[in-house]
């Protein structure tokens, strides 16, 4: 049985062949996978919140998009992983609950997905795949023998990306 | 300026475990006057954690539950989410809908309708003690309900805190039937000015 790292809200993690990396239950937060197919190294990354920039202070930088993507990487090239064959795929970012009048922060699962998709665009990483938005609840699991991305739902059943 | 959740006494995690135990006392009632059945509740938690610890509260992130979500509005705006395994859903359900236990195995929209309901009126009550024992009128949006996955549910409050800090201060009471047959959580959780606010209001602001 391989080993299952589990990574929990506001954090990532990086590890190699055979483990599997899972987040469970992602809302609007957007669950991220970077995968080295070559070496097998990779990385699953839970993250709330678009950008750090307009935090007061971050304490955990694996909270936002913006300053867990590029740690995340960082992390997959110290375990022997190259950058030119780094792919990503993503899933989550939904809105769990409708209001009539969407306030803005009811809106915050397509701006992590937006600012996701452009950090991962800013450092040349391709997105092989994506699983975002809908009204529903995710959990997302990287394999890292094969570097399947798996996304598990309640509502509609689950895919390999 | 918004009070260090990290550096609160236990004088002030009291008088806050006391706002919570007036307002889930007074939700108790009501609830268990719609559903003609005891209701007992334990002694709120007035719980620090970091952020992705607070699904575990609820059995993991993973458990299924059905949801109702209420804005807090007033002078000190928060959020209320009441969340019941899918199984105390259902019973529920069964309870007010005048079914047999067992009956309901999916939600109609009649069924979400009233859940959102009992939200409403869980929610309702329970700012309503509030109001009185700190004099700030406090009011419950409209209900949204959402069934999926609690870590899911849960993350759509802790977002909003994650936006300054790391930690969330949830304000938590667990209600069960005398059968045990309906089990659900009720959270109170401050936006990260309101908790001053409250402390203030209650007279332990240090």
């Amino acid at each position: 049985m391989a080993e299952l790292i589990k990574v929990g809200m506001a954090d990532y993690k990086v590890s190699c062949s055979p483990a599997t990396l899972i987040s469970y239950g992602l809302g609007s937060c957007v669950g991220i996978a970077l995968f080295d197919p070559i070496a097998k190294v990779g990385g699953l990354s839970h993250i709330m919140l678009p950008d750090s920039s307009s935090a007061r202070l971050v304490e955990n930088p694996a909270k936002f998009a913006d300053s867990a993507i590029p740690l995340m990487l960082n992390d997959i090239l110290r375990l022997g992983g190259n950058k030119t064959r780094v792919w990503a795929k993503i899933a989550g970012g939904a809105q769990m609950f409708t209001f009539a009048n969407t306030m803005e922060i009811m809106r915050i699962g397509d701006r992590n997905t937006d600012a996701v998709i452009s950090i991962l665009k800013g450092l040349n990483i391709p997105l092989l795949g994506r699983d975002t938005g809908g009204n529903y609840g995710r959990t997302v699991e990287l394999k890292l023998d094969m570097g399947i991305f798996r996304v598990k739902t309640i509502a509609k059943g689950e895919k390999d990306l | 300026m918004c009070e260090d959740i990290l550096n609160l006494s236990a004088m002030q995690l009291d008088a806050l475990r006391e706002v919570g135990n007036i307002g889930a006392g007074n939700a108790a009632t009501a609830l268990s006057q719609i559903i003609n059945h005891k209701i007992d509740m334990t002694v709120p938690r007035v719980a620090i954690l970091p952020l992705g610890d607070v699904p575990d509260v609820v059995g993991g992130a993973e458990v299924m539950v059905a949801g109702v979500y209420l804005k807090v509005y007033g002078l000190a705006p928060g959020s209320i989410l009441f969340l019941l395994p899918y199984d105390s859903a259902f019973y529920l359900v069964d309870m007010l809908m005048g079914r047999k236990h067992g009956e309901t195995k999916t939600l109609n929209a009649m069924d979400e309708s009233a859940l959102m309901e009992i939200g409403n009126i869980l929610a309702g009550s329970y700012l309503n003690a509030l109001c009185h024992f700190t004099h700030m009128t406090l009011l419950p949006s409209i209900p949204a309900l959402a069934v999926d996955m609690a870590g899911a549910l849960l993350s759509v409050m802790l977002i909003q805190l994650g936006q300054v800090g790391d930690h969330a201060l949830v304000i938590e009471t667990e209600f069960s039937t005398e059968s045990g047959g309906v089990k659900g959580h009720f959270f109170l959780v401050p936006d990260p000015g309101s908790l001053g606010t409250i402390l203030s209001a209650i007279g332990v602001r240090s």
